[in-house]
């Protein structure tokens, strides 16, 4: 059975939760999430699975273009959550690498204070195996991870290291690709950019 | 001796039926009831409603019986049940204006519009036990006015402002987010709705002696009593789907205005200032402490000097909640003895290298 | 299902999606402490109730939890929080560290290693690890900001300069990750080794203070010291009277009035194993 939203959503959406702790934790880990989930197309299963878990009325949600404004009716029916007004605005984000793009410095990097009130990015993309593969260290690695995003933008790893600068200031990016995801918190080093 | 550590889950169960049995206290004597407290007790309740931010006359007597009196317990209880209550929204603003009065006392105008209404009051009894009532008592009903006499009473610091001798109460945006203390962190500086909220469940003891304080000098602030009134109000609340304010029912409140120290100057004529307290219930203590302690905190807002704890807003705030402050130190008969064993090791070791006598040779001496 | 009266593990949904995006962060920014709207629960303050809270925003009906507090599973309150979560999300509990998915602890961090698989939830009581040299909220939040600890190095220096030690024997202060300063909860000192690189993740909560802080696995902690007076974990003269560990944190259980004293493990559960395992050996 698949369906629009969870059926259970206490249980779902912590069994949702501890994987994508799971991937903040271990980045470049993949992980199973929002299987049994079918909500309406473009919307990858896993990008569902995740604003339902972790999106509400107390978090203004920024919805890049490409999504069709259905995406947006099924995520403010099912969530609750404002719409934001700006990326910067928002406590999360919606983004498709193949349709939008990616500009990590217009959205919400927190302040210096509170580090903490900056935009959780939900990036959706074709696919975690294809792509250019950034490796990856920091917190949660041990050694070297690997991770491989299709349609990443050239600049990304540029991107990143400019943002890192700025660290603790940062944004937290939770990949999507069908049922599948992976992070990229802002505490992970790349060590090279694509190649 | 290491084994009386161990069936903790035992001990727990039989703590709690000796508290039970405690509680209820020798079974010859008639259990209390909740009504009872209700009506008997009330300035009881009064208290736990205000300070667990929980309008409910009927969980704060229970909360009273299953904490044997304890106030801060029932507080807690009160506090613990609210927390798992749905929020439906925002009531409207309190207009004290149109209170039911069952008490008014003003400290500025002998006479007033709407007149001094004494009302139920511990003011000017004397404090002799009353022998009497330690058996059941049918004292004779109080006089009554007629009902239609109720005159309008207006309050008297809008009296004060008809002459522009008091500063305005700032005037917040209709539609502007409230502040809810119990849950958002507290951010510092607080917002003055978050900073009332917090003084409206803070402990009645504490923010009496800081307001207390502050009359001692450790951050004057020339209080009178405006007005302090007591009585029956309605709330409302706008139900967005009906469009208007429906009304949810009748509470009981005391309000306190105090009037303080006058400002002015750099082309402002000057006026006075006001410290503003609102609690629940009938605690004309609380409410003017509560009073005091607001026109203290504003000393940043009116640049005045800090010289005493009461104007010193992170500190009143961040301990000013009784429940929190319970906790933490109680907090303490908690077991912490792989702390104790790390600074005995350490002290040990300080004592020897500083040729201290070992314990033995102490104890020959 | 319907007939329970409050929601499994208690917390409500909405209040779980706000501590499972504190938690988030938290992993986010190692060490550093994300604000969280910290709910009324039902046990004091003080006792517990944010890593009750992170708790219950995390597990769910396949874990298995493991409750310590000064390293035992059987004192009172780790007794009364099993039975809480036992109750209110109805899981299975263990005793057994490795058998845990989850070990809420107040104080101790167990002996055996943890993996990967599992989540170290920590009770904190002040998460702020300068506060007590300055108590306002509204500086350290600033010297946090700035990473300007000198403070902290003053302190430990002023330690050496009176009593030629540094004098903190537990909450001992850690930089993780090179950024965040962070206290590690009421720890004795003898634990930090144990924070730096652990395959567990390690997750911290304040309840009255309204914080939540993070250490994700392989994550760098290093407990502060000095090139001259290198940091040095607690060592015991004693070994443990029941089963011999004297690679152990020892707790001394005094045995009569003229001085009498014992030393035994602080962690039941790594004692009760080399008990059982000395047992074989002997039986061998």
């Amino acid at each position: 059975m698949s369906a629009l939203a969870f059926a259970d959503p206490t249980f779902e959406s912590q069994a949702a939760f501890r994987r994508i702790m799971r991937a903040l934790s271990a980045p470049g880990t993949i992980l199973a999430c929002g299987e049994a989930l079918a909500p309406p197309p473009p919307l990858a299963r896993a990008a569902a699975a995740t604003l339902l878990t972790l999106a509400d009325f107390e978090t203004p949600l920024w919805i890049a273009p490409s999504f069709p404004a259905a995406i947006g009716d099924y995520l403010a029916f099912h969530t609750g959550a404002p719409r934001a007004a700006a990326p910067d605005k928002a406590v999360f984000a919606l983004v498709d690498l193949s349709a939008d793009g990616l500009d990590l410095a217009r959205f919400a990097l927190g302040t210096a204070e509170y580090p903490d009130r900056s935009t959780t990015i939900v990036v959706q993309t074709a696919s975690l195996d294809a792509g250019p593969r950034l490796r990856l260290t920091g917190p949660g690695v041990r050694g070297e991870a690997r991770l491989a995003v299709a349609s990443l933008p050239a600049d990304f790893a540029a991107q990143w290291a400019e943002i890192r600068a700025g660290f603790p200031l940062g944004v937290d990016l939770v990949f999507a690709a069908d049922a599948r995801l992976a992070a990229l918190p802002r505490s992970t080093a790349i060590i090279e950019g694509a190649r | 001796m290491y084994v009386a550590v161990k069936g903790g889950e035992r001990a727990i169960a039989n703590a709690h039926a000796l508290l039970a049995n405690k509680r209820r206290g020798d079974r010859s004597v008639v259990e209390i009831e909740t009504r009872q407290i209700e009506e008997q007790l009330s300035l009881a309740v009064d208290r736990v409603m205000s300070e667990a931010s929980l309008y409910d006359r009927e969980i704060a007597a229970l909360a009273i019986k299953q904490a044997r009196g304890d106030l801060i317990e029932a507080i807690f209880l009160a506090r613990a049940y609210r927390t798992t209550l749905p929020r439906f929204g925002f009531a409207e603003p309190l207009d004290t204006k149109a209170m039911a009065l069952a008490r008014r006392v003003s400290a500025t105008f002998k006479d007033l519009p709407g007149g001094q209404v004494l009302g139920p009051t511990f003011d000017y009894t004397h404090r002799l036990i009353d022998f009497a009532l330690g058996e059941a008592c049918d004292p004779p009903p109080p006089a009554t006015a007629p009902a239609d006499a109720a005159p309008a009473a207006p309050r008297v610091v809008d009296i004060i402002a008809g002459d522009d001798l008091i500063e305005r109460n700032p005037q917040g945006e209709y539609d502007a987010p409230i502040a809810d203390v119990t849950r958002d962190p507290t951010e510092f500086p607080a917002s003055r709705d978050a900073r009332l909220q917090t003084l409206a469940r803070g402990d009645e003891g504490f923010l009496l002696g800081l307001g207390y304080s502050t009359q001692r000098g450790y951050g004057r602030n020339h209080p009178f009593v405006g007005e302090i009134r007591f009585g029956e109000i309605e709330v409302e609340m706008v139900v967005p789907e009906l469009g208007l304010a429906v009304p949810l029912g009748v509470i009981a409140v005391t309000e306190c205005q105090m009037v303080n120290q006058f400002k002015g100057g750099d082309g402002e004529p000057a006026r006075f200032t006001r410290g503003y307290g609102l609690v629940f219930g009938q605690s004309e203590r609380k409410a003017m402490s509560m009073a005091l302690v607001d026109r203290a905190l504003r000393a940043d807002e009116l640049a005045e000097e800090k010289i005493g704890p009461a104007q010193d807003e992170e500190f009143v705030l961040s301990h000013c909640d009784n429940v929190q402050a319970t906790g933490f130190v109680e907090h303490l008969k908690l077991p912490h003895y792989v702390d104790f064993q790390a600074e005995l090791a350490l002290l040990r070791e300080l004592r020897r290298e500083a040729g201290a006598p070992p314990p033995d040779a102490e104890a020959a001496e | 299902m319907s007939a329970r009266p409050y929601n499994f593990a208690y917390l409500d949904e909405q209040t779980k999606r706000m501590i499972r995006r504190a938690i988030l962060k938290a992993i986010a920014v190692p060490g550093y402490q994300v604000p969280f709207a910290s709910r009324e629960m039902p046990m004091p303050y003080g006792w517990g109730t944010g890593g009750v809270q992170v708790t219950a925003a995390i597990i769910g009906p396949d874990d298995v939890l493991k409750v310590i507090d000064q390293g035992a599973d059987d004192t009172t309150n780790a007794v009364s929080i099993r039975a809480f979560f036992a109750k209110t999300a109805d899981v299975a509990t263990t005793t057994d560290t490795t058998e845990a998915t989850i070990i809420q602890t107040r104080h101790r961090v167990p002996e055996t290693p943890l993996t990967g698989d599992q989540i170290l939830v920590y009770q904190v009581p002040i998460p702020e690890p300068l506060r007590f040299l300055e108590p306002r909220e509204s500086e350290t939040r600033t010297m946090h900001a700035l990473a300007e600890y000198g403070v902290m190095h003053v302190k430990l220096y002023e330690d050496i300069a009176r009593h030629g030690h540094i004098a903190t024997t537990y909450a001992y202060p850690a930089r993780v990750a090179g950024r965040y300063i962070m206290d590690p909860s009421p720890i004795p000192k003898f634990d930090n080794p144990k924070l730096d690189d652990c395959p567990a993740l390690q997750l911290f909560g304040a309840g009255r203070e309204k914080r939540i802080y993070a250490i994700p696995p392989f994550t760098r902690v290093v407990s502060l010291d000095f090139e001259d007076y290198p940091f040095e974990r607690t060592k015991f003269d004693a070994v443990c009277e029941f089963c011999g560990a004297t690679d152990s944190f020892l707790d001394e259980v005094v045995t009569d009035d003229k001085g009498g004293r014992m030393f035994v493990c602080s962690d039941t559960d790594y004692c009760e194993k080399r008990r059982a395992a000395n047992k074989k050996d002997a039986a061998e």
